[in-house]
């Protein structure tokens, strides 16, 4: 079953960032980049997507919005956090309304550097990702439970065995 | 060379009044500064008319409330919105107050300290 | 009267790369109001220049938006420099109006491209963005960097461009301009895109000095008004009018944007041809004490900075009102009366930079 590598679904959230990588995003999606031969396409809609693009840091307002998108996409996932902000608040990090990285509300599963980042390595962020995806659908497959259920799992186990 | 502008002092009573003769005048408002000072605020209202650029400046205590000039120059209420959330300024009567919601922080006033 | 009921517009919507946030009060198909509610990118930068040396702040200055990131960066520093009374070498002002009017023009190109998307005309947001890229080409050339350039710094700027750049660049305009002018009769002359524009969000002269308009917008409602012609960077010794058009529609907006496009290319050509020879940065001494007023013609419109220092090298004070936070009241009032379909079209047309807005 490769189906889903062949065409993953973007959609693309901006959380405080400066504009600066979300317009690199964009441009990835037009002619000179063009994230399209992936068979990328960028939806509007969390219930259509497979691939969460996140720029920015997460602030008091948007924290729930992010929660809310993420858990509207269906398994499997992969979230893709762009730019320095999305990884620790970058620098914005001393603002009082940054919390912090992406990482703080949902599970992040790979970190595009540079501020802005470049075209180029938000491109292979996404590449990864889509194999990252194809990883996550097969072990789905294989054990019936989606990947990051059941890595979930397994950390309130090992938590528990520590305790 | 750069742009010449002028600052005037202006005892808080007589915001209104000049708000009003500035609108009669046609100028328009350009923003609303408000910067943190020891006893309490300093606030300065910005108006222009085609290249021309005046400031009214008020310096405050803290508890002293300022009447909104929302009623005569409808945008301010943004600014004043954004004075009372982010630094605390008492602004009374903006006709449309969003009661510290208009930036939704966790940490009220951060400005004020 | 018919059903009233609520509609909310964003944070996550498919035409903006942005979050903005509207509850619209609808009647059936109608607008009544629009209630916005903003923060989502809300920051707070302008609370760690209490934090940062005011050297050093001139990078989160330029990141207050990136779009127009080397404006707020010039901005800063002509704030500074201001308060600190320093008179930067005339090359460096020359540059800096040459950097200035490409991020119009790569500004203008992104917006025609959104717009272009918001009414569903893909292909034409495709060749918008595609002319952009040779902009971003050039920024990239003589910055290092597409988006955040960080070349400017408190007494000048830190890169040079050499005469013989230059004269590529302008070489390389003449050739984008006759593309941009053959990709912009489309949005001025072609017969549907002139339905989904044409007397939408009608915005008259009286409304817009009443509320505060800036920008392409205030030209496009007939009121002559840029903040170019005030001295900042070369500006002074450019010759520059500004564009203006009477019928205050979503046509009119795009029609001032896109004659603004080829007034950039002519101020960088004048810009060129007059640029002195000689150094691009002066060595600013001492600490700034004391305040300054700024304004500057951004591509969304005039933008105020206000920095107050103390004399120590932590300012007391930066203040930057941005353009979209003066035209979000005339937003308000265009959404007024339009039709649920052309809301998206009416919120791209002030040209929203919410990351401005939020700061």
């Amino acid at each position: 079953m490769a189906k889903l590598k062949k065409s993953p679904w973007i959609i693309h959230y901006d959380g405080s960032s400066c504009n600066g990588c979300d317009i690199e995003v964009l441009a990835c999606l037009t002619p000179l980049y063009d994230v399209e031969r992936f068979g990328v396409i960028n939806t509007g809609n969390p219930k259509h997507a497979d691939i969460l693009l996140i720029t920015g840091g997460i602030n008091a307002q948007n924290k729930k919005v992010v929660e809310q998108i993420y858990q509207q996409m269906p398994e499997p996932k992969v979230v893709v956090a762009v730019g320095i902000c999305a990884y620790n608040g970058g620098i914005f990090k001393e603002c009082y309304n940054i919390l912090g990285g992406v990482d703080k509300v949902i599970p992040v599963d790979i970190y595009v550097p540079g501020c802005a980042a470049r075209p180029e390595s938000i491109i292979d962020g996404v590449v990864q990702a889509v194999d990252l995806l194809e990883m996550k659908q097969d072990y789905f497959e294989k054990n019936g439970i989606s990947y990051n259920k059941a890595m979930k799992n397994k950390n309130e186990s090992n938590k528990e065995n520590e305790s | 060379m750069r742009e010449e502008y002028k600052i005037i002092e202006l005892q808080p009573e007589r915001l209104v009044d000049t708000a009003m003769r500035l609108k009669r005048d046609l100028y328009r408002l350009v923003q609303i500064c408000a910067v943190r000072i020891e006893s309490g605020y300093e606030l300065t209202y910005s108006f222009a008319k085609e290249y021309e650029f005046l400031n009214y400046r008020l310096v405050i205590n803290e508890d002293v409330v300022v009447t909104s000039i929302s009623g005569v120059f409808e945008t301010a209420f943004l600014y004043e919105n954004e004075m009372k959330d982010l630094f605390g300024v008492n602004i009374d009567l903006i006709n449309l107050d969003y009661k510290g919601n208009l930036y939704r922080i966790e940490k009220p006033t951060p400005y004020k300290e | 009267m018919g059903n009233r009921s609520i509609v909310p517009f964003g944070p996550q919507h498919p035409v903006l790369p942005e979050p903005i946030h509207l509850d619209l009060v609808v009647e059936d198909e109608k607008v009544v109001e629009a209630i916005p509610s903003i923060g989502f990118i809300h920051r707070g930068l302008e609370h760690i220049v209490k934090k940062k040396d005011f050297n050093d702040y001139v990078y989160v200055a330029e990141r207050v938006c990136g779009i127009c990131s080397f404006m707020h960066g010039m901005s800063y520093c002509e704030a500074v420099e201001r308060v600190m009374d320093v008179d930067i070498p005339e090359r460096a002002k020359y540059l800096r109006t040459i950097w200035c009017e490409m991020s119009r023009i790569h500004s203008h190109m992104l917006w025609l491209g959104l717009l272009a998307d918001a009414f569903g005309f893909e292909s034409l947001f495709y060749q918008c963005w595609r002319m952009r890229e040779k902009i971003l080409d050039m920024f990239e050339m003589s910055t290092g960097g597409r988006v955040i350039f960080s070349v400017n710094k408190v007494g000048g700027v830190l890169r040079d461009m050499d005469h013989e750049m230059l004269s590529n660049f302008i070489k390389q305009f003449d050739d984008m301009e006759k593309d941009i002018i053959e990709l912009t009769n489309v949005f001025l002359e072609d017969y549907t895109v002139n339905t989904r524009l044409r007397d939408v969000g009608i915005l008259t002269k009286e409304q817009g000095l009443e509320l505060g308009v800036v920008g392409p917008m205030m030209r496009a409602s007939g009121i002559a008004f840029d903040t170019r012609k005030l001295k900042y960077a070369a500006y002074e010794w450019i010759d520059v009018e500004p564009v203006v058009a009477t019928e205050g529609d979503c046509y009119a907006r795009t029609y001032v944007r896109i004659k603004e496009i080829f007034q950039a290319f002519d101020i960088i050509r004048q810009a060129v041809k007059q640029i002195p020879d000689g150094e691009i940065a002066i060595k600013a001494k001492g600490m700034p004490n004391g305040e300054a007023f700024v304004r500057v013609e951004q591509p969304r419109g005039e933008a105020i900075y206000y920095v107050k220092g103390n004399g120590t090298k932590f300012l007391d004070r930066f203040r930057v009102r941005t353009p979209t936070f003066a035209n979000i009241p005339s937003l308000l009032e265009t959404t007024k009366g339009a039709q649920l379909a052309d809301v998206p079209i009416l919120i791209l047309t002030i040209d929203p930079c919410i990351s401005c807005t939020e700061r």
